[in-house]
């Protein structure tokens, strides 16, 4: 039981920033982990040795991809989290929190499965081969899902996404 | 040098940081000589960084109670066994005895038989499983009270499969009204969080009747009778996965 509490209590704020990320509501999120963690409590002897992060990431991505599922049958909508207020009059730490504001709403209108595996790679710094596992994907799709994931934010940055799509330079076709 | 031309492969892992130490300085040449590929590779490295700073504050909230693992593991290891509960209503209940229960018969078809009953599963299915708030009236935890309370209703001593075995976790259940009158549903989800639905009542006609498949729509299952009590198991899985985990339903509800 202590060796649980040690190797999965360090992972439990990654997954926060995971389930927000994915989720975008603060209590849909958290309630997500807290599902999180009772299943990997009760099926602690089932995982593998090793790194618990892929396993603990891979429990949490099924339970919000189930999640989508059944608001998207129910056409529901969840709000975007309003900014928090606080910190009023510093002009250059309040930019910044725009910034950061409006890099997150772009990361939202990707696609789901995109935003997945650009949150896990770049952001939870899951190796391609972990993230593979998580999302139960080949490698190839990972590492296309990658690079769509960052054209696509790029475009919502660069404000060319909804126009015709911009020129880039492509090594190799898109899958 | 090696000769290995770049991929996009290796501009992402650049970005990423996880080349390996001599292809890192191969790209890096590459990049030099490709200033409009550089850019691109730089756009992605601003948005990495803007990403992780955005998100970065998320893992520095206090964590709410409700993500406190010891109590998460304190509260599971208090749990007392689904079957200890069910072997001790059972002994209270089996007062009762069997019988007792007259159905009203219903004009409307499916008959009363296995037939009807694996409608009713279904329709407990496409109604409760999807439901993330309320799927059960109650929980696992109250597992014993649940017992009590569907046995006394259906008059009948009725067991709580235990599916742990198969990878299904009990999340509770409630009661359900049938034509035939009422009866009880068990909800389990996996770690997947597919759900599965056990549903039982007493059957007026075909009081033993062997298992049989039965689908509909994107659900599938079986169901079959056992001296006067009818069950129906209803999932998403495939007909073939589910066949095992009904085996052991009716494996279990025959020791009682």
């Amino acid at each position: 039981m202590s060796d649980m509490l040690r190797q999965v209590e360090p992972v439990i704020p990654a997954l926060r920033r995971y389930a927000r990320a994915l989720v975008r509501n603060r209590a849909a999120a958290d309630d997500l982990v807290q599902d999180c963690l009772e299943r990997a409590v009760s099926n602690w002897g089932q995982r593998r040795d090793g790194d618990p992060r892929p396993w603990l990431f891979t429990i949490l991505h099924n339970l919000a991809v189930n999640q989508f599922r059944h608001t998207a049958s129910r056409g529901k909508h969840i709000a975007i989290e309003d900014a928090n207020e606080d910190d009023f009059g510093q002009d250059a730490v309040q930019e910044q929190k725009l910034m950061y504001q409006d890099v997150l709403e772009k990361l939202a209108r990707l696609p789901e499965d995109q935003r997945a595996v650009l949150l896990l790679v770049a952001v939870e710094d899951l190796s391609y081969a972990d993230a593979a596992k998580v999302l139960d994907i080949p490698l190839g799709t990972v590492m296309s899902r990658l690079s769509r994931a960052r054209e696509r934010l790029q475009q919502e940055i660069e404000g060319t996404a909804d126009g015709a799509p911009k020129k880039v330079v492509q090594l190799r076709s898109m899958k | 040098m090696s000769n290995r031309p770049i991929t996009e492969d290796d501009l992402h892992a650049h970005v990423d940081g996880v080349l390996e130490p001599e292809r890192q300085v191969e790209v890096g040449g590459y990049l030099e000589g490709h200033p409009d590929v550089a850019r691109r590779v730089a756009a992605f490295s601003d948005q990495r960084d803007l990403l992780r700073k955005a998100l970065a504050p998320i893992a520095d909230e206090p964590l709410p109670p409700q993500l406190n693992l010891s109590r998460i593991i304190e509260k599971r290891q208090r749990r007392p066994s689904p079957v200890w509960w069910a072997v001790a209503a059972v002994l209270m209940l089996s007062i009762g005895g069997i019988g007792g229960w007259v159905t009203r018969g219903s004009l409307q078809t499916p008959s009363g038989g296995l037939a009807a009953l694996a409608q009713e599963a279904a329709y407990s299915y496409h109604v409760y499983a999807p439901d993330r708030v309320r799927p059960v009236e109650m929980r696992a935890s109250d597992s014993a009270q649940l017992v009590q309370w569907v046995s006394n209703r259906l008059k009948q001593p009725v067991k709580l499969p235990d599916l742990t075995g198969a990878g299904y976790r009990l999340m509770g259940g409630r009661l359900i009204a049938t034509s035939h009158g009422p009866a009880a549903m068990f909800m389990y989800d996996d770690d997947r969080g597919d759900r599965l639905v056990v549903l039982t009542r007493p059957m007026a006609s075909e009081q033993s009747a062997p298992m049989a498949p039965h689908s509909g729509g994107d659900v599938s299952g079986f169901a079959w009778a056992d001296d006067g009590m009818g069950y129906s198991l209803v999932g998403q899985a495939a007909a073939e996965s589910l066949k095992p985990i009904a085996n052991e339903v009716r494996r279990q509800a025959r020791t009682i």
